[in-house]
């Protein structure tokens, strides 16, 4: 896929408004979204709430009675107007993200390099035989096929902290389970051809082929959350003893050390 | 100053208007499910609208007050009753000390809202007072209120006592505030269409649009599942996760609804139908299970004149109530 070309504008209810930039996991289409996002963290306005980012969209929270106010008013619904903010950051962001060659996957300069340390063992990785046999790998090959890619993280959404990266090489890509089941904090799952990790415990759909010590979401830091949209990740394997000792030295004591 | 919690809820929480800014981070805004109920509650004894409150459901605390106290109690129609009397909701109302409220039955409403003169003594957490349960962080410490907790509030700056009467627990102050226009129609919910509306056959949007559409028992906080006509988009679709808000209506892949409240997560990937109006949240938010919606398409000017209607009707309400407040310490 090349440069992305279009964008649709819509609605989301009377206090949101979303720029999307088409329905696919796909870098270009991403660092897009995030000048767009960039552009318009710069432009704030009377009434703005908050702004979130997602794999190819960006999303304004506002409230209408402040927005009124502004400039952005318009006579049909501030809607309107903040429609028209859309545009211009969709044309002030032209040609504002270089192409990246195809497989590569690359942190953009403004984004941090993440090594993440996986235990593919046991009860940590629940789903991991299952994967390997639906996709005609021995878990091994699972494992490296997992740890080889540097994924972009592409937003955080879903949980405090929930990363999600891609793309996964394209032979473990893999549906979701039909029900969720209770995810432990930590859990390292994929899915489709995305891989996240479960901030915190909660039910969850994605196979879960392992478990990071690292904290993705720690009320004792500030800021709680380190890994965002733009950053890259790269997993490495480790066994349950180094599991042991990482979450020992874990950031939920306050002077331990960072992972990178 | 405080008061105690004798005997817990089922789900007391701190919350105020929501935590805004920590999208990218995963972190939604949530805050109260009646935003309505909430700003009134603080407006009734003078405070700012952003001030904490308790968010009650049924069923609800008792609470011991160890000191004359203003308070008012909003939404839900819990009964609440000081020793062995029924209180008024919708007006401020000075409580002696060492009086027990507790709220004996569930009449109409989903969560009612409880207000203390001055605020609650609460930290914040990311600039807001909302409790984040999943988290663990914001509020009361991330939880929800136990029985021994004493839930610390500012010094009163009136002098409450001297408007108690010899043989009463309490006083009722003379003004109150008209819900009529924000609780009317209470299951008729104004939508506006969302992105994958389009997505719909004629036949399902009629079913949508024509339906009673029931909130299951397992609705909460996070959403209400509701249970209807199974609705059908043309051609299954797999969308990327992308954001959605308070009020978003998400078609789950067996055909059914779920209507995303104030806990909802910052992003999902189901089809976002349509979104409720932020006028009708509150109505919606004092729906219980087994309660029928109808939803009704509204276009997005209209949604937005309710709003600004709403936000006139609580600025006079404030200057009123300050007045009112102003004219008894004198």
């Amino acid at each position: 896929m090349g440069f992305s070309t279009s964008y649709s504008i819509f609605p989301l209810g009377d206090s949101a408004i979303t720029i999307d930039l088409g329905n696919c996991i796909e870098e270009q289409l991403n660092r897009r979204a995030l000048a767009v996002h960039d552009w318009l963290q710069a432009h704030r306005f009377p009434g703005f709430l908050d702004i979130i980012v997602s794999y190819s969209s960006v999303t304004i929270y506002y409230d209408p009675t402040v927005v009124r106010y502004s400039k952005l008013n318009h006579s049909s619904g501030v809607y309107y107007g903040l429609e028209g903010l859309l545009i211009q950051a969709w044309d002030a962001t032209d040609g504002m993200t270089a192409p990246v060659a195809e497989g590569q996957e690359t942190p953009g300069p403004e984004g941090h390099f993440f090594r993440i340390p996986v235990c593919y063992q046991g009860e940590y990785a629940p789903d991991l035989e299952w994967v390997a046999t639906e996709k005609g790998l021995t878990t091994e090959e699972v494992i490296g096929l997992h740890t080889s890619v540097i994924y972009r993280v592409y937003m955080v959404g879903f949980l405090p902290g929930f990363p999600y990266m891609g793309r996964t090489d394209p032979r473990l890509e893999i549906g979701r389970k039909k029900q969720p089941v209770s995810v432990v904090a930590g859990g390292v799952g994929i899915a489709g051809i995305q891989t996240g990790i479960y901030s915190l415990a909660s039910p969850g759909g994605w196979q879960i082929i392992g478990r990071t010590p690292m904290p993705l979401f720690n009320l004792q830091e500030d800021p709680p959350i380190r890994v965002q949209a733009g950053d890259s990740v790269q997993f490495y394997p480790v066994s349950k003893r180094e599991f042991g000792d990482l979450k020992l030295i874990s950031p939920d004591v306050p002077d331990s050390k960072p992972f990178k | 100053m405080a008061f105690s919690i004798i005997k817990p809820g089922l789900l007391d929480t701190i919350q105020d208007l929501g935590r805004n800014g920590f999208g990218n981070w995963g972190i939604s805004p949530g805050g109260a499910m009646d935003i309505y109920a909430a700003q009134v509650a603080n407006l009734l004894v003078g405070n700012d609208k952003h001030e904490a409150v308790i968010e009650i459901h049924f069923p609800g605390p008792q609470i011991l007050f160890e000191q004359n106290t203003l308070i008012a109690i909003t939404g839900a129609d819990f009964s609440p009753t000081l020793v062995d009397e029924v209180i008024p909701r919708w007006q401020p109302i000075v409580v002696r000390k060492n009086t027990v409220l507790h709220f004996p039955s569930l009449v109409q409403g989903g969560r009612c809202y409880l207000s203390v003169h001055g605020g609650y003594c609460v930290k914040k957490w990311l600039n807001s007072y909302s409790t984040h349960l999943k988290a663990g962080a914001g509020g009361w410490c991330g939880q929800p209120l136990k029985k021994g907790d004493e839930l610390p509030f500012n010094e009163n700056t009136i002098y409450f006592a001297g408007l108690l009467k010899e043989e009463s627990n309490y006083e009722v102050l003379p003004w109150r505030v008209n819900t009529d226009k924000t609780y009317r129609y209470p299951h008729e919910i104004g939508f506006i269409p969302g992105h994958e509306w389009a997505l719909l056959p004629e036949a399902s949007k009629e079913i949508f649009l024509q339906n009673n559409f029931l909130i299951h028992p397992s609705s909460d906080r996070m959403g209400y599942h509701l249970k209807g006509a199974p609705i059908k988009v043309e051609q299954p679709v797999e969308l990327v996760s992308a954001a959605v808000n308070f009020g978003t209506v998400q078609l789950l892949p067996n055909g059914q609804l779920i209507v995303l409240m104030a806990d909802h997560q910052t992003t999902g990937g189901y089809p976002r139908l349509a979104h409720v109006v932020t006028a009708h949240l509150p109505k919606l938010a004092q729906l219980r299970p087994s309660d029928c919606i109808q939803f009704k398409q509204m276009d997005i000017g209209m949604a937005e004149q309710l709003l600004v209607a709403r936000e006139k009707e609580l600025h006079i309400l404030q200057r009123s109530c300050l007045d009112h407040l102003n004219e008894l310490v004198c």
